[in-house]
């Protein structure tokens, strides 16, 4: 290996034939390709953010008028479980993994992720996980009981048929992707580092995606144990959550909000990457506050683990006990608001140019503060009492989630559309939606705050006129419309713009990082060289350095050392396979089979077994 | 506590009159929490104005200087920048502790109630509605009623709270903040309500089907008037006064309804659903579904799954007569 100065033209054809796929259907199901992986994640999260979108109108159509006819109370049930189970466990999450799987690799100016056809695996569980949830719906078996199914409600005495089960198993099916991505994308961060590019000139995002997917690792396994409990009650009659035979219904809770609590901060801390890459290059100058905000990120990560029992204040816990996670609970809120300083400082030291995705950026502020400081209302013990299970969480729970995750989500597509498509989306319907989708949202969700305070609980189809609740129900719903009809020509701008939109070359915004390096779209390969970074902003630089030796004629990564990312060996990188696909198809038979028989964890592994075999086979060396 | 109602007011376009409303505080406990509410929201008003503060200036001063020079470099930290950094850090500091001690001191506050109270009242959360019981005053044993509590004005009430199927979620709003109803757990809550008249509860926890529908009626009385109520609902069932009440209670205790409900005072004991001993003095039916009315009750006996569907209650295959009889039977039970 050498270091070449300035960069050489790269055998591109060549490269591109190695790591290219084989035309038509073959290539389709075989690909290892992490660019399209990611996209095939992209398009089916945002085609069930759209159904959800549409539950969601439902719901509020539903609500703008006392006892209302329009969604019976399965109906309502079903809808919102629907929505928010999708939401929480087959969008948000998904999405922001998909993000990871298809900017890291380019952002380290890699060829692939470290485990190409672990990934391909990821997607395929993740699909069927999709399926699994949606095409019970069809047959009218809809989970009903809301996104976390306690118990004993959704125990086998109060929830007979098969709706308790397709949410649990399918939550089996998300939690095996997400752990198989997140495994990857730390794998990849740390190893697969460009030279140079050691732990403390990592872009923001990276470090955000690094935090993520630990944390991921972490809280991920608590909440298939918890379903599979769950499971177990149900399909062989364990009494983990029966009190009548020595169980605890409230160990469901415990168990279940390990993970949802970190699950909140798995969502919204990629956002915070987002964030950070699009406040550097729009300001043009490096975020202010690196190490403030890298610390912060870790101290989110690590806090996240240690407050999952502010859900459960109204379960009657010992009084310390709350005062204890009241106290980290509000704590939690000086890491994320030492970052919202930083981001504004740099867009007070900068020279802010306001495209949409900063115009996001400074929506995601003004938003998600509102979100933070309701979460620090919710986390005082005894002000929870009041404020728990009413509209006041639902809408502090969408003000984090849209106003802190899809806001930075949206700036993040339309920042790096132009990379992923080679062409520009339209800014000037860029802007309408931007201003129908922030307007309509705060319009929807702001009364929300109101009529939990005026005592309407969540998860209720129809409410008497009496209450006097129908006013702000009118307005959030007239609100969540017209965001609504935002994010349709949201939407619809990305898929116009696949034709219509400007060519956007290779770095439009005049971006910092790596990926802004290589062509729009990337090519098969990514890069032709791997550059070597000797600050934050490699492509701010006069200069830039390159080094070239891996195999062009077979499929070879670059691994670099953990903290220091010195060159330290050449991996070879598996070829297109469709054992991904068939060891996601086996799994997931063993899944669906077990919600029927126990005996499926038996039989299932069999041919579980033959295909993973298949998958490793040792091949001659080419 | 005034200013804030008007400002709640002005906002929830008369939330300080609802009966089910935090903001109109009823109670010792609720109005300690809405005290809580208060200094929270200032200490979080005055937050998200520094952060709005911040951004505005940034803002601003970005199109002052809207220069589009293309240089582009890695820029060192502002040292000012800094310092606004760490000050900003300990403002949000001294808010959490305030927080968290008031937070804390409330919590200390409620427990005192507690200690205070005595337990006369047990509730227990069904699908989807409350039994009630009260400590019998005169003698022993426990009054038992279903869906309308009430309690007396300025005492301690400590209520033991109790689930029978799944978890729900015991909330009156305008006297104290929820509890959950968990089986296998027996849990409390501390009432002392302070304003006299009706106000309304509703299941916080999603319970199933009909959670939407699982109300609860609250009326504080003067200490007197809650005695005699009580002693009233000690009582057993009145008699029958004319010969179709006659036939409807002979329905009642010979037909299914008597299977699954309790008439004190008469031989239908079963205690699967609400006690019926009293039901026409309450103010409402099936939870809060309906108003007590003569064509709400039979409209509930007729077919209770067209107004509540899902409740355990079945539709009834009498003949219209009968029905008639046995409403004309319930409504004299008061």
């Amino acid at each position: 290996m050498s270091v070449v100065d300035p960069p050489l033209k790269g055998p591109t054809a060549r490269l591109a034939r190695t790591w290219g796929d084989a035309p038509g259907l073959w290539g389709f199901i075989a690909t290892v390709d992490h660019k399209r992986i990611a996209a095939r994640y992209i398009v089916v999260t945002v085609a069930l953010l759209v159904l959800d979108g549409l539950l969601a109108l439902d719901m509020r159509l539903q609500l703008a008028f006392p006892a209302l006819k329009r969604l019976e109370a399965q109906g309502y049930n079903e809808a919102f479980s629907l929505h928010g189970s999708a939401m929480m466990f087959l969008v948000s999450v998904p999405v922001m993994e998909a993000m990871a799987i298809w900017l890291v690799p380019l952002m380290l100016a890699q060829r692939n992720m470290a485990f190409p056809r672990l990934n391909a695996f990821s997607f395929w569980m993740y699909l069927e996980g999709v399926l699994m949830l949606w095409i019970p719906h069809l047959f009218n078996v809809t989970p009903d009981l809301g996104w976390f199914e306690y118990p004993p409600l959704s125990g086998p005495s109060y929830s007979p048929g098969h709706r308790a089960d397709i949410w649990a198993q399918m939550i089996t099916f998300t939690e095996v992707a997400a752990l198989s991505a997140s495994v990857n994308t730390f794998v990849t961060i740390m190893r697969m580092r460009p030279p140079g590019m050691t732990l403390a000139r990592m872009p923001l995002f990276l470090w955000a995606m690094l935090i993520t997917s630990l944390m991921t690792i972490f809280a991920l396994p608590a909440v298939m144990l918890v379903t599979s409990m769950l499971i177990s009650d149900r399909l062989v009659a364990t009494h983990f959550f029966n009190p009548a035979m020595g169980g605890d219904v409230v160990l469901f809770q415990h168990i279940f909000w390990f993970f949802g609590h970190p699950e909140v901060y798995i969502i919204f801390i990629p956002a915070l990457g987002f964030v950070a890459a699009i406040t550097e290059t729009f300001c043009r100058r490096t975020v202010f506050g690196y190490v403030p905000i890298v610390l912060s990120l870790v101290a989110i990560a690590v806090l996240a683990f240690g407050l999952w029992v502010h859900h459960m204040f109204a379960v009657g816990l010992p009084r310390l006990g709350a005062s204890f996670y009241t106290a980290a609970s509000l704590v939690i809120a000086i890491p994320a608001g030492l970052q919202i300083f930083c981001y504004i400082a740099t867009i007070w030291a900068g020279r802010p140019r306001f495209a949409t995705p900063l115009m996001w950026v400074v929506a995601f502020i003004v938003t998600f503060v509102i979100g933070g400081l309701s979460g620090v209302m919710t986390a005082s013990a005894p002000l929870d009492l009041q404020l728990t299970d009413t509209y006041f969480v639902v809408a502090h729970l969408h003000y984090v989630l849209i106003g802190g995750a899809m806001f930075p989500l949206f700036g993040a597509f339309a920042y790096w559309y132009p990379k992923a498509t080679g062409r520009l989306m339209s800014e000037a319907w860029g802007k309408v939606a931007f201003w129908l989708i922030v307007g309509g949202f705060n319009l929807g969700f702001f009364p929300m705050h109101l009529l939990g305070l005026m005592g309407m609980p969540r998860r209720i189809y129809t409410y008497p006129a009496e209450t006097g609740w129908q006013p702000l129900n009118i307005v959030a719903s007239a609100g969540s419309a017209i965001a609504g009809i935002g994010a349709a020509i949201f939407v619809a701008n990305a898929l116009l713009s696949l034709w219509r939109g400007k060519p956007a070359g290779s770095d439009p915004w005049g971006g910092a990082t790596l990926e802004w390096a290589t062509s729009s779209p990337p090519p098969p390969h990514n890069f032709d060289q791997t550059p070597v970074v000797s600050d934050l902003t490699p492509l701010w630089r006069e200069q830039r350095q390159a080094m070239e030796g891996l195999a062009v004629e077979h499929r070879e990564l670059l691994m670099t050392t953990p903290i220091e990312a010195r060159p330290d060996y050449r991996q070879k990188s598996p070829s297109p396979s469709i054992w991904p696909l068939l060891t996601a198809l086996t799994v997931s038979a063993m899944f669906v089979g077990s919600i029927f028989t126990p005996w499926a964890l038996v039989w299932g592994a069999l041919p579980i077994g033959a295909t993973v075999t298949g998958w490793f086979w040792p091949k001659k060396q080419a | 506590m005034k200013p804030r109602c008007i400002w709640a007011a002005a906002f929830a376009l008369g939330g300080c009159a609802g009966r089910q409303s935090v903001l109109a505080p009823a109670g010792e406990e609720a109005s300690t929490l809405h005290g809580l509410l208060g200094l929270t929201l200032i200490v979080c008003g005055i937050a998200y104005l520094l952060v709005l503060v911040f951004l505005g200036a940034a803002l601003w001063r970005s199109r002052l200087r809207l220069n589009h020079e293309p240089a582009l470099a890695a820029t060192p930290d502002d040292r000012r920048l800094s310092l606004g950094l760490a000050g900003w850090a300990g403002v949000m500091t001294i808010g959490i502790f305030l927080l968290a001690a008031a937070s804390f001191l409330v919590d200390r506050t409620l427990a005192r109630h507690d200690e205070a109270a005595a337990g006369d009242i047990r509730i227990t959360g069904h699908q989807w509605w409350w039994r009630i019981e009260y400590r019998n005053p005169a003698g022993t044993g426990w009054i038992e009623t279903a869906n309308e509590l009430h309690l007396p004005q300025g005492r301690p009430t400590r209520i033991d709270i109790r689930a029978a199927d799944v978890i729900h979620s015991f909330w009156i709003p305008n006297l104290s903040g929820k509890i959950d109803m968990i089986p296998g757990r027996a849990n409390h809550l501390t009432l002392t309500p302070h304003r006299l008249g009706w106000v309304r509860g509703q299941c916080a926890e999603f319970c199933g089907l009909q959670h939407a529908r699982m109300a609860l009626d609250v009326k504080v009385e003067t200490p007197h008037d809650y005695a005699a109520w009580l002693s009233g609902q000690a009582r057993p069932a009145a008699a029958a006064s004319a010969p179709e009440a006659e036939r409807g209670l002979t329905l009642i205790t010979t037909g299914t309804c008597g299977s699954c409900h309790s008439i004190r005072g008469t031989s239908a004991q079963a205690r699967a659903a609400p006690d019926l001993t009293h039901v026409a003095a309450r103010r409402s039916l099936a939870a809060g579904t309906l108003p007590m009315t003569r064509e709400a009750l039979m409209g509930w006996i007729t077919n209770p799954q067209a107004l509540k569907p899902g409740a355990e209650m079945p539709a009834s295959t009498l003949p219209p007569a009968d029905m008639l009889a046995i409403a004309t039977y319930l409504e004299g039970l008061r």
